[in-house]
């Protein structure tokens, strides 16, 4: 025993020694500031190639001037004004879909992963079309849908929904021989299996189908506002661009992607609560 | 009479709980012939183990003891009714605790009880799960998630959860091994405490010849192709068991048989 605690204290000095040697004086910059750093010279790259005329500002804004439409439309949006209006229809639109792909993309992920029919009869079409461009969809929808947020909901759904059926469908088989032998010893019906093993089994590769899901749904509503109108904030980019205001399309793209961040980052947020005990794997799997 | 040494000597010999008479078993897949006329009898409160080389069949006869698959010959009784399929009178242990992380260790423990009876049976369940792990020593982690269980705690939580529903048979699929052998020892005299204490009923398959003769009252000696019981070994070591006996010339010379038992067979 003192043995063992002796050459274990041995080997993690050891490892502590040569980590720090490896590590160099990078290591004692904070992360923030080493990200600040990239972004301060990102800008001032930015400002250069404006300031000096390398680019037409018409094609691409000074930061300042792309600073100063931030505020602005941050302005618009926090006072109520029509921008806010269109942020939310394009929040409805994602919300929506991403709503419909979740109940769409688990119920077939179950029917896929579950039964063999699906497996084998289902899951063939499935591929087929995801592997399909799913965005040269849009003008069906808008043909089916009209112009409203309901044809962007519906392509906004269509990407989200196939990385949730991926990730269920999977998940589904992550349930080693020993659990499902186990509750067979235990008399459990399939539907017990399902709900009380399976399911939970697939909760972290579930997650990862919703994380890319959450990428796909605003890419989705953007585009069903690109090419079916509306009045969204891909409407505003897209009439924006036409009038060549470049500003007002880099700062409205800016605050698209803060929704976006929030959605994943809300996901995620979920999943640490729902996923609890899985945290331990993924961070030893990491060491 | 050999079969009254394994018990204590006041004793008579007990009633049978499980009894395998003229039991085989050939996959249809592959016309592999995995058992062929097993006999045995489990008393009440008698230990037993079945150790064998790989293939010899063990597996398949947990199987077939167990309820999940049915034999092609013989019969399978447990308490005079034959076992047709997976039955609450029996409980079972693996070499993996496969506890599930996203219940604490009290929920995993009542888990038969929820899935046989439903919430509310789980729920009442609770008080006697909570007497099992005092049982096992494990009080003070009912509201641990399973996976923050060490592995032999885990195994322990294991026990619980197959008592809860009070089965008639424990059939244990070398419940230790994955323990590193300090922990397993130790478990192994905690598992002869428990069952003891519970009068239980216990059917072990081992790898390991010291392992099923400190702990058993029997041991079954397979041997493959065709999978059968070659030899029956009454093991009539004094109860308690304690793991200084295993340093006797009685407890060598009974591994000894047992192995070169087996050893015959590697040449055959
Ligand atoms: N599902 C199955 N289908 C067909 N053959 C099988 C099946 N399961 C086992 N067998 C065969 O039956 C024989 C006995 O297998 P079994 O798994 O019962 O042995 P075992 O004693 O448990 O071996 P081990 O010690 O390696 O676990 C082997 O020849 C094996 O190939
Ligand atoms: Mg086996």
């Amino acid at each position: 025993m003192t043995l063992e605690n002796i050459t274990d204290t041995a080997s993690e000095h050891e490892g502590d020694t040569v980590w720090s040697e490896g590590g160099g004086w990078l290591d004692l910059v904070p992360r923030w500031v080493q990200m600040l750093f990239v972004f301060v010279v990102f800008v001032a790259l930015w400002d250069a190639v404006t300031r000096f005329g390398f680019v037409s500002p018409i094609i691409l804004p000074s930061p300042l001037e792309t600073l100063l439409d931030l505020i602005f439309v941050g302005k618009n949006i926090f006072t109520g004004g029509y921008m806010l209006g269109a942020l939310w229809i394009t929040l409805q639109e994602v919300f929506y879909g991403f709503l419909l792909a979740l109940f769409i993309g688990v119920g077939l992920g179950v029917i896929v992963g579950e039964t063999a029919f699906g497996e084998r009869a289902i899951m063939p079409y499935l591929v087929a079309i995801d592997t399909m461009p799913k965005v040269a969809f849009a003008p069906l929808f808008v043909a089916w849908l009209g112009f409203d947020i309901d044809s962007k909901v519906a392509l906004a759904a269509f990407i989200a929904t196939f990385p949730i059926v991926v990730g269920t469908a999977a998940g589904l088989h992550a349930a080693d021989t020993n659990s499902r032998y186990l509750f067979k010893t235990m008399g459990a019906s399939r539907l017990q299996t399902l709900l009380k093993l399976k399911l939970p089994m697939a909760l972290p590769q579930m997650f990862t189908g919703l994380k890319i899901a959450s990428v796909g749904v605003m890419a989705g509503a953007i585009t069903g506002e690109f090419l079916g109108g509306g009045k969204g904030l891909g409407e505003l980019i897209r009439t924006a661009a036409s009038q060549l205001n470049t500003p007002r399309v880099f700062s409205l793209i800016l605050y698209l992607s803060i929704v976006g961040l929030m959605l994943f980052a809300f996901v995620s947020w979920v999943q640490r609560r729902f996923v609890f005990w899985h945290k331990e794997r993924v961070h030893a799997g990491g060491e | 009479m050999p079969a009254a040494a394994a018990l204590s000597p006041t004793d008579a010999p007990r009633e049978p709980v499980y009894q395998l008479s003229h039991v085989g078993k050939t996959y249809a897949r592959n016309a592999v012939t995995a058992l062929d006329d097993v006999n045995l009898t489990l008393r009440k409160g008698s230990f037993s183990s079945v150790i064998g080389s790989s293939g010899c069949g063990k597996s398949t006869l947990l199987k077939i003891m167990s309820g999940m698959i049915s034999p092609t010959k013989g019969r399978v009784m447990l308490q005079d009714k034959p076992v047709m399929g997976p039955r609450r009178d029996i409980g079972m242990m693996f070499q993996q605790a496969t506890l599930f992380p996203w219940r604490t260790t009290l929920e995993n423990i009542v888990l038969p009880i929820e899935i046989r009876d439903g919430k509310k049976a789980a729920k009442a369940a609770e008080a006697q799960a909570r007497a099992l792990m005092e049982l096992v020593g494990l009080k003070g982690f009912e509201d641990t998630y399973a996976n923050e269980l060490s592995g032999g705690m885990a195994q322990r939580a294991s026990i619980c959860r197959m008592l809860i529903t009070e089965p008639a048979v424990l059939l244990l699929d070398e419940p230790f091994s994955a323990l590193d052998e300090l922990s397993r020892d130790f478990m192994n005299m905690e598992l002869q405490r428990i069952c003891t204490s519970r009068d239980a009923t216990a059917f072990l398959v081992t790898h390991s010849i010291p392992e099923a003769v400190i702990l058993s009252d029997v041991v079954y000696v397979m041997k493959p192709r065709p999978g059968r019981v070659a030899e029956v070994v009454e093991i009539d070591l004094p109860r308690p068991r304690t793991l200084d006996m295993m340093t006797t010339p009685k407890f060598g010379a009974l591994v000894e048989h047992i192995r070169s038992s087996l050893d015959k067979e590697a040449f055959v």
